[in-house]
């Protein structure tokens, strides 16, 4: 049987009248990287602060690494954290910081220096952390979360604020630890960036868990796509209702029709578009990305 | 429990802090010493509420600990705006959430906390009486203030009762910081309503209302520093000081433990 980082079973968060997380079941294998997806308040960081401790469930349960989520004190030790951005103290040092986090889990305060040189800080290490830039905090948050060694490391966003070198080290960073058999539980919306890195996807919306599995079986699963581009923006509304007429679901993006369709269906659509009297600067077919993915699946019945 | 401790404690050793504690600790205690000294014979008086205290009073053994009572209270004050601010900064930074993940027994971090900004609560009050008491030694010359019996056994005796009055003043204090800081998440609002109400609102009552005073946090918080007073005995203020702190601690710990952390 496969070895479970983190499993969640009816998972369930209310505050008050509105469910934050709904019966949300999903499990992330060990030694996996695992992407969390979902627009904005779909219960991200509500189901990430179930799973380590700080938030209690309203009902269902968890475990993460084993251990039942109403024990943090269990797993805790052995799970690196950044949730929702970076959250230090401003006039300490972005090294006493760390030390702060390293003398309270019982951690040699050499770890936090080499992990300040690790993410690139050691030149900014002795400055304020309040005089730090959205990347170097980033960065600092990161190696907080790497204190421990952890066995899994949850990261919320641990791109934001990065420059695209920056992303790029976060990228093979996380690649890096899972070769080491870290467990590595990260949300983003760069969903590129996950698609390049993540083997399974568990995707929110509103709520509930609409996707969770390897993230090749969602893409496959995905049906292809016809891309075309209209030569005039104002016949982008006629172009949809022309394709709307012939049964097929379309959505426009950055001025283009998305039409799911096999790439066979492109001269047809073509010769329509003529037809009707619109001329189409591009037409592509292509399989789905992530990103295409999911926006079809968060806004079809948003 | 030791981690959370020396986790605390590298927070609170930050330069800004100590330098801004201790000035305005020395600072006060250096005012409030000088001008018993230095007014001795200044007609509007040169002790609390234009009370005159004679060089013959000072020379006594507990005149050496005469300008280090008079700042307890404002100890108290100190303290209350630093453990309110250490315990609400961390819902403000959302840095509750960073202790948690790496010490999950809330229980220990407040405790560790609390005994954390005790430690600097008493190194506060060393550094205060030590300041006190050089200064009066410094200006017992200036108001012809005899010394003699200030190395006595009896005035060591009256040095270490006050110092650990104060200190158990300055804690009372201190702690209803922490208490209003966990009530209130945010340091701002724990502060003002501590100092408002210790400092204003508390004497205004007493003012307009009989006998209130005795039942006041604040003013038996500061009675214990000063040792007892017409107002309420010494140990009437230990007792009602310890039931409003242990009511106000139990409360905020049963909050801490089970409230979510969602910032």
């Amino acid at each position: 049987m496969e070895k479970l980082a983190i499993s969640a079973t009816d998972l369930t968060k209310k505050y008050g009248e509105r469910t934050a997380l709904s019966h949300a079941n999903f499990s992330v294998p060990a030694g996996t990287i695992c992407g969390f997806v979902g627009p904005n308040g779909s219960g991200k960081t509500t189901t990430i602060r179930m799973l380590l401790g700080l938030i209690s469930p309203t009902s269902g349960t968890g475990t993460v690494l084993g251990e039942n989520i109403s024990l943090p004190e269990k797993y805790l030790p052995k799970v690196g954290a950044m949730i929702e951005g970076p959250a230090f103290y401003p006039a300490l040092s972005g090294l006493e910081n760390l030390k702060v986090l390293a003398d309270l889990g019982g951690f040699p305060v050499e770890r936090a220096e080499e992990l300040i040189a690790k993410v690139g800080l050691g030149d900014r290490g002795g400055s304020k952390f309040k005089t730090y830039s959205l990347g170097m905090k980033q960065r600092l948050g990161i190696a907080a979360a790497l204190l421990p060694n952890p066995e899994l490391l949850v990261l919320d966003e641990p791109t934001n604020g990065l420059d695209p070198s920056g992303i790029q080290e976060v990228r093979e960073l996380i690649r890096d630890l899972a070769n080491r058999g870290t467990t590595v539980f990260v949300s983003s919306h760069l969903l590129s960036e996950l698609e390049m890195i993540s083997e399974y996807l568990v995707m929110l919306r509103e709520g509930k868990v609409i996707f969770s599995g390897r993230t090749h079986d969602l893409l496959a699963g995905a049906e292809p796509i016809i891309v075309a581009k209209p030569e005039y923006e104002v016949d982008l509304t006629k172009l949809v209702k022309l394709i709307e007429d012939t049964g097929h679901a379309v959505a426009v993006r950055d001025g283009a029709v998305h039409v799911t369709s096999a790439k066979e269906w492109a001269p047809t659509l073509n010769r329509l578009a003529f037809e009707a009297g619109i001329t189409l600067a591009t037409i592509t077919t292509a399989q789905q990305t992530l990103e295409e993915t999911f926006f079809e699946m968060t806004e079809d019945e948003a | 429990m030791i981690r959370v401790v020396k986790a605390e404690a590298r927070k609170l050793k930050r330069r800004s802090l100590l330098l801004s504690t201790f000035a305005t600790v020395g600072g006060l205690s250096g005012l409030f010493t000088a001008i018993v000294y230095l007014m001795i014979n200044s007609a509007s008086g040169n002790s609390k509420r234009g009370e005159r205290i004679s060089a013959l009073q000072l020379s006594q053994p507990d005149g050496l600990v005469y300008g280090f009572k008079l700042v307890g209270a404002f100890l108290g004050i100190v303290a209350l705006c630093i453990f309110a601010s250490q315990t609400a900064q961390e819902y403000t930074y959302g840095t509750l959430r960073n202790l948690l993940v790496r010490q999950p027994s809330r229980m220990k971090i407040l405790v560790g906390k609390f005994i954390s900004m005790k430690i600097y609560a008493l190194l506060m009050v060393i550094f205060a009486g030590g300041f006190s008491i050089a200064l009066s030694y410094a200006l017992a010359g200036h108001a012809k203030v005899s010394t003699a019996t200030w190395s006595s056994h009896a005035a060591l005796v009256i040095l270490g009762q006050t110092t650990l009055n104060i200190f158990i003043s300055t804690l009372c204090f201190g702690t209803l910081g922490m208490i209003l800081g966990l009530l209130f998440r945010s340091p701002i609002g724990a502060i003002a309503t501590g100092v408002l109400w210790t400092l204003i609102l508390e004497n205004i009552i007493s003012a307009l209302i009989a006998n209130t005073a005795k039942w006041m946090p604040g003013q038996n918080f500061s009675n214990i520093g000063e040792g007892g007073s017409a107002i309420a005995s010494y140990k009437y203020s230990l007792l009602i000081s310890a039931i409003y702190l242990l009511l106000g601690s139990s409360l905020v710990a049963i909050l801490f433990k089970r409230r979510d952390v969602a910032n």
